[in-house]
């Protein structure tokens, strides 16, 4: 993994990574790449692939509304609301 | 120099589910914001969603509706990126197993002809809130409680060669799922959003490069935003220059587009099996049970509609097309035993007025029962058909509960009583001595067409309200006195 390539990754994760530590950020996520690669080298001729390592399906649940407001105690704790909306910085699309 | 247009849709339609895809939240349109979002939409910490089964049955009723087949497994994926109305900065959704396979959905055009467009598959996926950029202080407001509604996204081949093609594609899938009962099909409230890739090229030659509009919730926006796209292509490759690929929004208020994202800033975004949900898994026996208990489809309901009430292929295919406008179509004709008139009105009349005011026929200001009492008062005779009109015009402006309120209030009855009609036509022969000397003089295989001058004097000087029937005979007899 080269830095600009990490600095592609941490933009799209929305995470900042200082200039100094992208070399050791890189040898890190080469090192877990590795052992993905020692993974892929086993043999799975015949193994159908899963979805999910449960063996199991998903249950599914019947369409109630069983849910009620509890608006107020969310925008409790959050930074910033008005008008039943919750503010966040300005996004221009 | 020609160019041919290349056109594929990607089509989200809200399930008519009553709660979430994965919480028991409310989907009701409407509702104060954030009061329908609950720890799962907001996505906070130790949440997991529970997978909605009516999502499932909707889905596969959709696919059963376009023949596909249906997937058996079905595995959710999250779809990476960062926006303030995807709270938990991925959208959960289906890439490579989706619920519904390919399919076929056949389209008529305005020369009759029918053409089939592939449908690439059909996934299930979560809605997103709504981000209003009005000023907060310099802030964006989020409401959350569309976060998590279930949609399906249609997924066309790229098979579409017009904007004519496209709308009726539209509009078919409009039908088949308002039809089917999986969507309300309210696209004002967005409950149907089309995103339209368009590109042109040269005869014989590849696919251009395409763009993207999208959001597009309404059908006369989609029209007039591939014209315009296309326009636009054309000009720039007519002009030496090359079209990009980029994601575009039309603003139907001011007619116009502009470049949202182009592909160098596009998202990537890292899709991966979802490890919160396992795979969906659903048998024969499912779908079976709901292929047995499916509502009657448009092909199906046009073909009765020409039996019970004995229209031919045009207007049952047009009145059938559509569960809303059939539905308004079966009110009526209840209530005026005349399948014929009704079907006239709703085509005619009653079209053109929602089209014009771009509203669904459920948002008719004019009833199947107030439209009934019109063609009522048409066919006793106390209105004419022009004054029909007329008396619509006033309902839909909400100027009267009923036809006869209209009429009575607006003074619209049609003058049957013979001395007032004898008065009318005195008065306009007594006026008109030229023409009674031309109507004299012609021969007599002339005059009945001579007639129609004094009739439309009558008519005008009686705005419309004289019998015309009558007032014919009426002048008849007196112009032959005459001669």
């Amino acid at each position: 993994m080269d830095p600009s390539e990490i600095q592609k990754l941490a933009d799209l994760a929305m995470i900042k990574i200082d200039e100094s530590q992208i070399t050791e950020v890189a040898a890190r996520i080469s090192d877990v790449l590795a052992l993905v690669d020692e993974l892929q080298a086993a043999d799975t001729t015949g193994v159908k692939p899963m979805a999910h390592p449960l063996d199991t399906v998903q249950r599914l649940r019947a369409d109630e509304v069983t849910e009620v407001n509890h608006r107020d105690e969310f925008q409790a704790i959050a930074p910033a609301c008005e008008d039943g909306l919750y503010l966040v910085p300005k996004v221009i699309d | 120099m020609t160019w041919e247009t290349v056109i594929g849709l990607e089509v989200h339609v809200q399930l008519a589910t009553q709660s979430k895809l994965f919480s028991a939240s409310s989907t009701a349109f409407g509702a104060e914001p954030n009061t329908q979002a609950s720890a799962v939409d907001l996505a906070m910490p130790g949440t997991l969603p529970v997978a909605n089964e009516q999502a499932f049955r909707y889905a596969v009723m959709f696919g059963l509706g376009i023949g596909a087949e249906i997937g058996k497994e079905s595995v959710f994926e999250r779809k990476n990126y960062f926006y303030p109305d995807l709270p938990k900065g991925y959208q959960t959704t289906q890439l490579a197993k989706p619920i519904v396979g390919p399919g076929i959905v056949e389209i008529t055009l305005d020369d009759g002809s029918t053409k089939q467009i592939r449908i690439h598959h059909a996934h299930i996926e979560e809605d997103a809130g709504k981000s209003l950029h009005e000023d907060f202080h310099g802030m964006s407001g989020i409401d959350l409680n569309r976060a998590g509604t279930p949609l399906i996204e249609i997924v066309s081949e790229p098979d579409m060669r017009s904007a004519e093609e496209a709308v009726a594609f539209a509009k078919k899938l409009h039908g088949l799922v308002t039809s089917l009962g999986i969507c309300d099909g309210e696209m004002s409230q967005g409950s149907m959003r089309f995103d339209v890739n368009i590109s042109v090229h040269k005869p014989h030659e590849p696919f251009g490069t395409r763009t993207e509009t999208k959001n597009l919730n309404s059908f006369k926006f989609m029209e007039e935003a591939i014209a315009l796209e296309v326009e636009r292509q054309i000009d720039i490759l007519e002009d030496g220059g090359e079209v990009i690929q980029e994601t575009r929004l039309y603003d139907g208020d001011t007619r116009t587009a502009r470049s949202m994202r182009s592909k160098e800033e596009a998202n990537d975004y890292r899709y991966f099996p979802c490890p919160d949900l396992l795979p969906v898994v659903i048998d024969d026996e499912y779908i079976e049970a709901i292929r047995a208990s499916m509502p009657e489809l448009p092909e199906a309901r046009t073909e009765r509609f020409k039996q019970q009430y004995s229209l031919n292929n045009y207007d049952a295919g047009i009145l059938a097309a559509n569960a809303d406008i059939s539905a308004y179509f079966e009110e009526l004709t209840k209530l005026t035993e005349d399948a014929k008139q009704s079907a006239n009105w709703i085509m005619g009349e009653l079209s053109a007025r929602l089209n014009a005011d771009d509203i669904s026929i459920k948002q008719s200001p004019v009833s199947a029962a107030q439209l009934a009492g019109v063609i009522e008062r048409t066919k006793d005779g106390t209105i004419s058909s022009k004054i029909a009109k007329q008396v619509f015009d006033a309902l839909w402006a909400k100027e009267g509960s009923d036809a006869d309120s209209v009429i009575e209030s607006k003074g619209l009855k049609q003058v049957s009583d013979t001395s007032a009609l004898e008065k009318m036509a005195d008065d306009v022969i007594a006026a008109s001595p030229k023409q009674v000397d031309n109507y004299r003089n012609a021969e007599p295989d002339k005059r009945p067409k001579m007639l129609g001058y004094f009739v439309g004097q009558i008519m005008k000087a009686s705005q419309g309200q004289a019998n015309p029937q009558a007032i014919n005979q009426i002048l008849l007899d007196k112009l032959d006195k005459l001669l």
